[in-house]
């Protein structure tokens, strides 16, 4: 750390690679090159800490953004009136609405769950990424300089969206695959559901086959579900990164043209998880062989 | 070491490239079957245009994947690392 810090000051600014992999890394809270607890200061000593180490930021932000959207929809829900809607109560029922007509024209069971779950999974995921347009170095900067003054804490680093940390959204999809798993043992029982791999597309005598092909695509869904989002999300802010340290000037124009195309991906990313979740779970209840 | 720097450009140019093209002609089927699906009935098209969008999503998926496995080789390579470079 000795010689990063000294390689800042006397070349009179960070090389880009520097400027990317830092505002790449996260603060990550785990077993130290020392061998006590406490936060990484260098990317390799983050990538050391291994399996048990929590990434401090994405937690933070996360729990932060689902507490503000839970808080905030129970805020309105409560003072909603009939006869007069504020506009932040007509926001609110617009979200809950278009969220009630994917789930009824998706998912063709009773379940309770369903309606909040996709909900929550879809705000919530449009929050985190919506943090994605806040300009990369405001939020950072910020912290950085807050935690070497009052801590000592020099160069620190900080994400500020969480999703693109691969833990989260692997997170969302692996409890969705649970979910998956539970409701499918639930209606067909353990046998129907086993069955159901080991006996579909073929007859029982061609099992397996029929595992090859089935067991491949039931792992599918949470590895793509999450890498999808991973990925869209990884790669959007690495790109405002690069047009932040490699055009200098011309930054400006082209952060907007990227953040416009941008705002795209962001919306459709939660929807394509939401919906996907609703057809996953919709298979899981059907009892009907395919 | 130069070598695989040389080939990991080469290897990531190919990742993006290949999921580029995949992503672009896809997009490029899917918005014809749009237009020509709304032209022939067009008081479908905001359903269509909803559907279209959620394959849209599910199309960018691989080619995002494949971005995120290029950076990861960009600047983390883990084949310099393994060398000890």
């Amino acid at each position: 750390m000795a010689e990063s810090a000294g390689l800042e000051h006397s070349a009179a600014e960070q090389t880009v690679q520097e400027y990317i992999t830092h505002h790449l890394s996260f603060l990550t809270f785990g077993r130290t090159h020392d061998g006590h607890l406490g936060f990484a200061h260098t990317p390799e000593e983050a990538a050391d800490m291994g399996f048990w180490s929590v990434n401090v930021d994405t937690l933070g932000w996360s729990i932060f953004l689902g507490a503000g959207f839970l808080l905030f929809f129970r805020w309105v829900g409560q003072k909603a009136s009939v006869d007069s809607p504020s506009g932040i109560q007509n926001f609110v029922e617009m979200v809950v609405e278009f969220v009630e007509a994917r789930v009824t024209e998706g998912f063709n069971h009773k379940n309770d769950l369903i309606g909040p779950l996709c909900l929550t999974l879809f705000f919530w995921i449009l929050l985190m990424n919506t943090m994605d347009l806040v300009p990369v170095d405001w939020i950072t900067k910020a912290f950085e300089i807050f935690a070497a003054t009052a801590f000592g804490f020099e160069h620190a680093p900080f994400k500020i969206v969480p999703t693109t940390d691969p833990n989260i959204t692997m997170g969302l999809s692996v409890t969705v695959f649970v979910m998956i798993v539970y409701y499918s043992i639930k209606n067909k029982g353990l046998g129907g559901f086993l069955g159901e791999l080991a006996f579909h597309p073929f007859g029982k005598w061609m099992m397996p086959f029929n595992l090859i092909i089935e067991v491949p695509t039931l792992l599918a869904k949470p590895i793509s579900l999450g890498l999808r989002l991973f990925g869209n999300l990884y790669a959007g802010e690495l790109l405002f990164l690069l047009i932040a340290s490699m055009l200098g000037f011309w930054q400006l124009p082209a952060h907007f043209a990227w953040a416009a195309f941008h705002l795209l991906v962001i919306p459709l990313q939660a929807f394509v998880f939401m919906m996907l979740t609703i057809v996953y779970l919709n298979q899981a209840h059907d009892k009907e062989a395919h | 070491m130069e070598m695989i720097l040389a080939f990991t450009v080469l290897g990531v140019l190919l990742v993006l490239g290949m999921g580029a093209l995949g992503t672009a002609i896809g997009f490029g089927i899917l918005g014809g079957k749009f237009l020509e699906g709304s032209a022939r009935q067009p008081e479908l098209a905001p359903k269509l245009q909803g559907s279209m969008f959620l394959v849209a999503g599910l199309i960018d998926a691989v080619t995002m994947i494949g971005i995120g496995i290029g950076m990861w080789f960009t600047f983390a390579n883990p084949f310099v690392a393994s060398l000890g470079g």
